[in-house]
C-alpha cells in the first residue's frame, strides 16, 4: 500500500507540473466530441439518444492518450527499471499506476461528460447519481485492462499502434456495459440500468484482479 | 559462514537467440569488490541486470546472500542497490523529490535525514530544487549513486560508475566505495577505467563473449598485468 501511494503522489505530482497529459487528453477530448456531434448532424430532440456512445467513445480514445503517457513517463531514465529494482510486489506498482490513472480519467471525465451534456442536449445534473456510479465502473474497468497493457505496449517498437489493437476488442464488453447503463439511466435511473452496472462490476473486478496477478509477468523481462 | 552475496553458477541469458551471457560463474563475498572489465558488448551490462534481479537468466544459477533468486522475495531487493547506464529518476521531479520518492519505496527510516545526507554526499544540495531534466551528465550520474545508496544495500552494482564524473566526484566515490568494502559490503562494479577502478577493487576480472574469462585475486593488479591479460583475452582471442 506504501508503494502503491507513493507512485500515485509521484504521477500526480508529474502530471500536476507538467500538465502535459491532461492538456492533450482535454484538446483530444473536445475535438472528438466536436466531430461525432457534427458527423451525426442529429436534430436537438434527438441528439441525447446518440449521448450514451459518444461519451464512451470519447472516454476510450481520449484515456487511451493518457494511459499511455502514464507509461511514458517510466520509460525515459528507464524509471520502470527503478520501480521494479525496489523492495515491493510487482502488484503495488500495479496499484500504484492504476489509482495514478484513475484520477487522471475522472479528471478527464469531469470535462468531457459536461460538454456532451451541452453539444447533445442532455440534462445531465438531474441523473449526476446514477450516471456518477457508471462513469466511476467504467472508469475503473477501463484503467485496469489498459495499464496492464501499456505496460506491455510501452516496451515495443510501435506501442502507439499497439495499445488500441491490444486494448479495443478486450474493452467490448465494458464498452457495451457502459453504454447500456448509461442509456438506462438517461432513460430512467439507476434501477433500470442494473444489467449494465453487473457487467462493468465484473468487468473490474476480473480485469483489476487479473492486472494485479499478470503485472509482474508483463515488466519483467 | 554467512552465505556469499552472489553465488552465480553457469548463468546464460539470450536476446533474440543470441547469446549474450554463456556460462558465468562467478563468487562474491561480503567485503569483496570486483571490478569486470571488458570490451563493448561483452556482456557486462547483461550480468549487472541479471545480479540486480531486473532480468531473469535463461539457464544457471544465481542465489543472493543464499537466497535462491527465481525464488527470490521482494524484499530481497532491499539488500541490492544497482546504478544502470540510465538514472532511473524521473525528469520532471527535483533531485530532492526523485530521492525522497525512492526513500519511500524502499521504506528508508528517518528518509528526510537520509536524502539531505545524500544530496550533500553527491555535491547537489544547490541543485536539489531543480528539475531532473536540467542536470548535466555528471549531475544526473551522482544523483544516481545517490539513490543506489539510499538504502544501504549490503550489495551493490554499479555499470560504469565513473562515467561523467569530474575528478573531484571520482575521488568522492573512490572513498564511499572504499569505506562500503571496509563496512562488509560487496561491490560488482563494472568499467573500461581500470585506473579508476583498481583502488576499490579486490578483484578483477575479464568478461569475454559471455563468459569470465580471466581473473585476478589480491588487491589491485599492476597495470602491465592487466593490459597483457586483456591483450591476451580480448584482442588475440578477437
Amino acid at each position: 500500500m506504501r508503494a502503491a501511494l507513493a507512485i500515485l503522489r509521484k504521477d500526480l505530482r508529474i502530471e500536476w507540473r507538467t500538465r502535459e497529459g491532461l492538456a492533450s487528453v482535454f484538446v483530444l477530448g473536445v475535438l472528438l466530441l466536436v466531430v461525432l456531434a457534427i458527423a451525426h448532424d442529429a436534430p436537438v430532440d434527438e441528439a441525447p439518444a446518440l449521448a450514451p456512445g459518444v461519451l464512451w467513445a470519447t472516454f476510450l480514445f481520449t484515456g487511451m492518450l493518457g494511459v499511455q503517457r502514464g507509461f511514458l513517463l517510466e520509460r525515459e531514465n528507464d524509471c520502470l527499471a527503478g520501480l521494479l529494482s525496489a523492495p515491493v510486489d510487482p502488484g503495488a506498482v500495479y496499484a500504484g499506476k492504476l489509482a495514478a490513472n484513475v484520477v487522471l480519467l475522472a479528471v478527464t471525465q469531469a470535462v468531457v461528460v459536461p460538454l456532451v451534456g451541452l453539444f447533445l442536449h442532455v440534462d445531465l445534473w438531474a441523473v449526476a447519481p446514477g450516471l456518477g456510479l457508471v462513469l466511476l465502473l467504467g472508469n475503473l474497468g477501463f484503467a485496469a485492462l489498459a495499464t496492464l497493457f501499456a505496460a506491455i505496449a510501452v516496451r515495443t517498437r510501435a506501442r502507439e499502434v499497439m495499445l488500441p489493437l491490444l486494448l479495443l476488442p478486450l474493452l467490448v464488453p465494458l464498452l457495451i456495459g457502459a453504454v447500456s447503463a448509461t442509456r438506462a439511466i438517461l432513460a430512467g435511473g439507476v434501477g433500470a440500468a442494473r444489467d449494465g452496472l453487473s457487467v462493468l462490476a465484473a468487468f473490474d473486478l476480473a480485469f483489476v484482479v487479473a492486472g494485479w496477478l499478470l503485472f509482474a509477468y508483463v515488466v519483467r523481462d | 559462514m554467512d552465505a556469499p552475496a552472489i553465488r552465480a553458477e553457469g548463468l546464460v541469458r539470450t536476446f533474440a537467440g543470441t547469446p549474450v551471457l554463456s556460462g558465468v560463474d562467478l563468487v562474491v563475498d561480503a567485503g569483496e569488490a570486483v571490478a569486470l572489465l571488458g570490451p563493448n558488448g561483452a556482456g557486462k551490462t547483461t550480468l549487472l541486470r541479471v545480479l540486480a534481479l531486473l532480468l531473469r537468466p535463461n539457464a544457471g544459477r544465481l542465489a543472493l546472500f543464499g537466497v535462491d533468486a527465481a525464488a527470490a522475495p521482494p524484499a530481497l531487493r532491499h539488500r541490492i542497490g544497482y546504478v544502470g547506464h540510465e538514472s532511473f529518476c524521473y525528469p520532471d521531479l527535483t533531485g530532492r523529490e526523485n530521492l525522497a520518492f525512492y526513500a519511500d519505496l524502499f521504506g528508508v527510516p528517518d528518509a528526510r535525514t537520509r536524502v539531505e545526507e545524500l544530496l550533500a554526499w553527491a555535491g547537489l544540495e544547490a541543485a536539489a530544487r531543480r528539475p531532473v531534466r536540467v542536470y548535466s551528465r555528471g549531475m544526473g550520474q551522482r544523483l544516481a549513486l545517490a539513490r543506489a545508496l539510499l538504502h544501504d544495500p549490503d550489495l551493490l552494482l554499479l555499470d560504469e560508475p565513473f562515467s561523467g564524473l569530474d575528478a573531484e566526484a571520482v575521488a568522492a566515490l573512490q572513498a564511499r566505495l572504499a569505506e562500503l568494502r571496509a563496512a562488509g559490503h560487496a561491490l560488482v562494479l563494472t568499467t573500461h577505467d581500470v585506473e579508476r577502478a583498481a583502488p576499490v577493487a579486490t578483484r578483477l576480472a575479464i568478461l569475454h563473449r559471455g563468459r569470465i574469462a580471466w581473473a585476478h585475486d589480491g588487491g589491485a593488479a599492476d597495470p602491465v598485468v592487466i593490459a597483457a591479460a586483456y591483450a591476451a583475452v580480448v584482442v588475440r582471442r578477437g
